[in-house]
């Protein structure tokens, strides 16, 4: 089922033509903003040089660090008086991004977000449970929005006190619920330790940080449940721009709406579909906040093939973001591997946390991992094997020796949000 | 009956970090605890207290509780010779018995000296090597008595 079936199954010339026309409308946008009117001079390159979509690898890549370098509001193609809203990104260091929104924006923004949730099988009348931050934060009133766009009754339950969370989806009979992956696990433990009943859950939407297949299987086997893929970025209008379908291989990303480009993060070349790099979007109906090849920082590849759902062309599930890539001895390591290999062993629980330091001039990874208490045996000799199987098992994936730890169940922190298992305690 | 001869260890997991130790003999001793066998394992960073005690039941719905990860694990106990050569009878007897000791420690809870062994059961019912043992000439002490 299809929210707007024209625009999610446009393809070829038809839509080739849609995307020129709204980049040539974007690029002209841009030329509000400072930022642009001196890239494009910097460059040599005026807006009426953009006659073809292959015209647009003439323009340089916008950077994170430009936008912040723009706070707070450098980078606004519209005058204040037609901003409609505004979110900021988390900085990790120093001040966030703004980012503006007027009231097409929004709409169209809440659009993309009502075609996720009918791909995925939500209908007018179905009960969403938001349990996402709505504060600054896109993933709480985006969802809310697209979710109230298809009649959906939602219940925006925001993040913590997971207790009542659960006995909302159980007293209200609520079908389906969004939010990160690692509170959907917490979420899933809680509900256990209540023998809660959560049957009327059918589907997870989860988004905002790196999961893996494993996590995947787990919490639907353990939930009940379908759970789906969601991609986004605050620059790019918040959650929703890339989503899977029910085929749950790999993200539809809205070909009407983004422009996709695949590049080797060192040299920039833009690569073929298949070959993993950097995506750089370039969003074709932003008003407020227009951007350029958007560098976003996130690994991931254009897929080849066609979806049996009748949808555009895909990208594939996340590798990593290259913020959270390590780089430990050398090596590039995202925690999204580690939690891949982890997940495939069963005698390790559901926690673990990555400590990286620096020992006489070394990289040293040390791992912590609860050990799944039902497959606690009492041996040491059982410990003494698993603690070397992970440590293998690691090895073979990164490439790389971990110190590995084993805790006990429940020791390590959980996570609200976005989970932060990755502690880098190197001075340099 | 083989059954009287199987003894309850707790085999609680124990991270090695400072007072570790200290917070399960504090649990021992909140619970009124009396330990007639005990042991440390340690393996890289961390390690298993293995303990034969009076109430394993109360004890160790007490750990539970504190969120330890513990299990119980059938071993059984010898009666040595107070001799030089009491180890090796015992040993040796398990050796042509094909018994093997995955890991044993001393007990002090009867008059004789004791050995708690944990025998390895990848291919032997515990109430086979019981009897085995019996067979062999060795004195296995019966879980009752261990509690005194
Ligand atoms: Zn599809």
């Amino acid at each position: 089922m299809f929210w707007n079936e024209k625009m999610e199954t446009l393809r070829g010339k038809e839509l080739q033509e849609l995307q020129l026309k709204r980049l040539k409308e974007t690029v002209a946008r841009t030329q509000n903003i400072g930022f642009y009117q001196k890239m494009f001079a910097e460059a040599g390159i005026r807006p009426e040089d953009i006659k073809t979509l292959d015209d647009l690898s003439k323009i340089p890549f916008t950077k994170k660090a430009d936008l912040r370098g723009g706070y707070p509001f450098g980078f606004l193609a519209v005058p204040m008086s037609r901003i409609n809203r505004i979110h900021t990104t988390s900085g990790t260091t120093g001040k966030p991004t703004v980012v503006a929104y007027t009231k097409n924006d929004l709409n169209s923004w809440s659009e993309l977000i009502a075609r996720n949730l009918t791909m995925v099988g939500l209908r007018e009348g179905d009960m969403f449970q938001n349990a996402s931050n709505y504060s600054l934060f896109t993933g709480g009133l985006g969802f809310h929005y697209g979710a109230e766009r298809i009649g959906c009754a939602v219940v925006p339950a925001g993040v913590g006190n997971t207790k009542r969370q659960i006995e909302m989806i159980q007293d209200f009979g609520v079908n389906a619920i969004h939010c990160t992956p690692s509170y959907a696990m917490h979420l899933t433990e809680v509900a256990e330790d209540m023998h809660a009943n959560l049957d009327s859950l059918r589907i997870g939407v989860f988004g905002a940080e790196a999961w893996s297949e494993n996590m995947r299987r787990d919490l639907e086997n353990r939930l009940n449940i379908k759970a789906y893929d969601s991609y986004g970025m605050s620059e790019l209008f918040g959650p929703g721009v890339a989503f899977e379908c029910p085929e749950q291989d790999g993200l539809h990303i809205w070909h009407d709406c983004y422009i996709v480009e695949i590049i080797d993060p060192k040299t920039g070349e833009v690569l073929p579909a298949g070959e993993k790099g950097e995506m750089v979007v370039t969003p074709l109906v932003k008003e407020a906040m227009p951007l350029l090849r958007y560098r976003t920082g996130d690994i991931t590849m254009l897929m080849e093939d066609d979806c049996p759902c009748g949808r555009g062309q895909k990208i594939a599930r996340l590798f990593g973001r290259s913020d959270d890539m390590l780089t430990v001895r050398g090596i590039n390591v995202f925690p999204s591997q580690i939690e891949h290999v982890l997940k495939n062993i069963p005698e390790v629980g559901d926690q673990f946390m990555v400590y990286i330091d620096r020992v006489n001039h070394l990289d040293e990874m040390t791992i912590d991992v609860e050990i799944n208490k039902h497959l606690f045996s009492g041996e040491l000799s059982d410990l003494a094997r698993l603690q070397n199987k992970i440590g293998k098992a690691l090895h073979e994936t990164l490439t790389l020796r971990a110190n590995v730890q084993l805790v006990e169940p429940g020791s390590l922190p959980r996570f609200e949000g976005k989970a932060k298992r990755v502690v880098d305690r190197r001075t340099i | 009956m083989t059954s009287e001869y199987r003894i309850k260890q707790l085999s609680i997991f124990a991270p090695n970090t400072p007072g570790t130790l200290a917070e399960i003999a504090k649990i021992f001793l909140d619970n009124e605890v009396n330990i007639s066998a005990f042991c440390i394992a340690e393996a890289n960073n961390f390690g298993v207290v293995r303990a034969v005690v009076d109430k394993p039941d109360a004890v160790f719905a007490a750990f539970e509780k504190k969120n330890y990860l513990l299990k119980f694990t059938d071993v059984v106990a010898v009666k040595m010779s107070d001799v030089p050569g009491g180890l090796y009878d015992v040993a040796s007897k398990f050796g042509a018995a094909g018994l093997n000791i995955e890991y044993a420690y001393a007990s002090r809870s009867t008059t004789t000296p004791t050995l708690v062994v944990y025998v390895s059961n990848t291919n032997i019912s515990l109430e086979a090597a019981v009897e085995k043992i019996l067979a062999s000439g060795l004195v296995l002490v019966r879980a009752a008595e261990m509690r005194i």
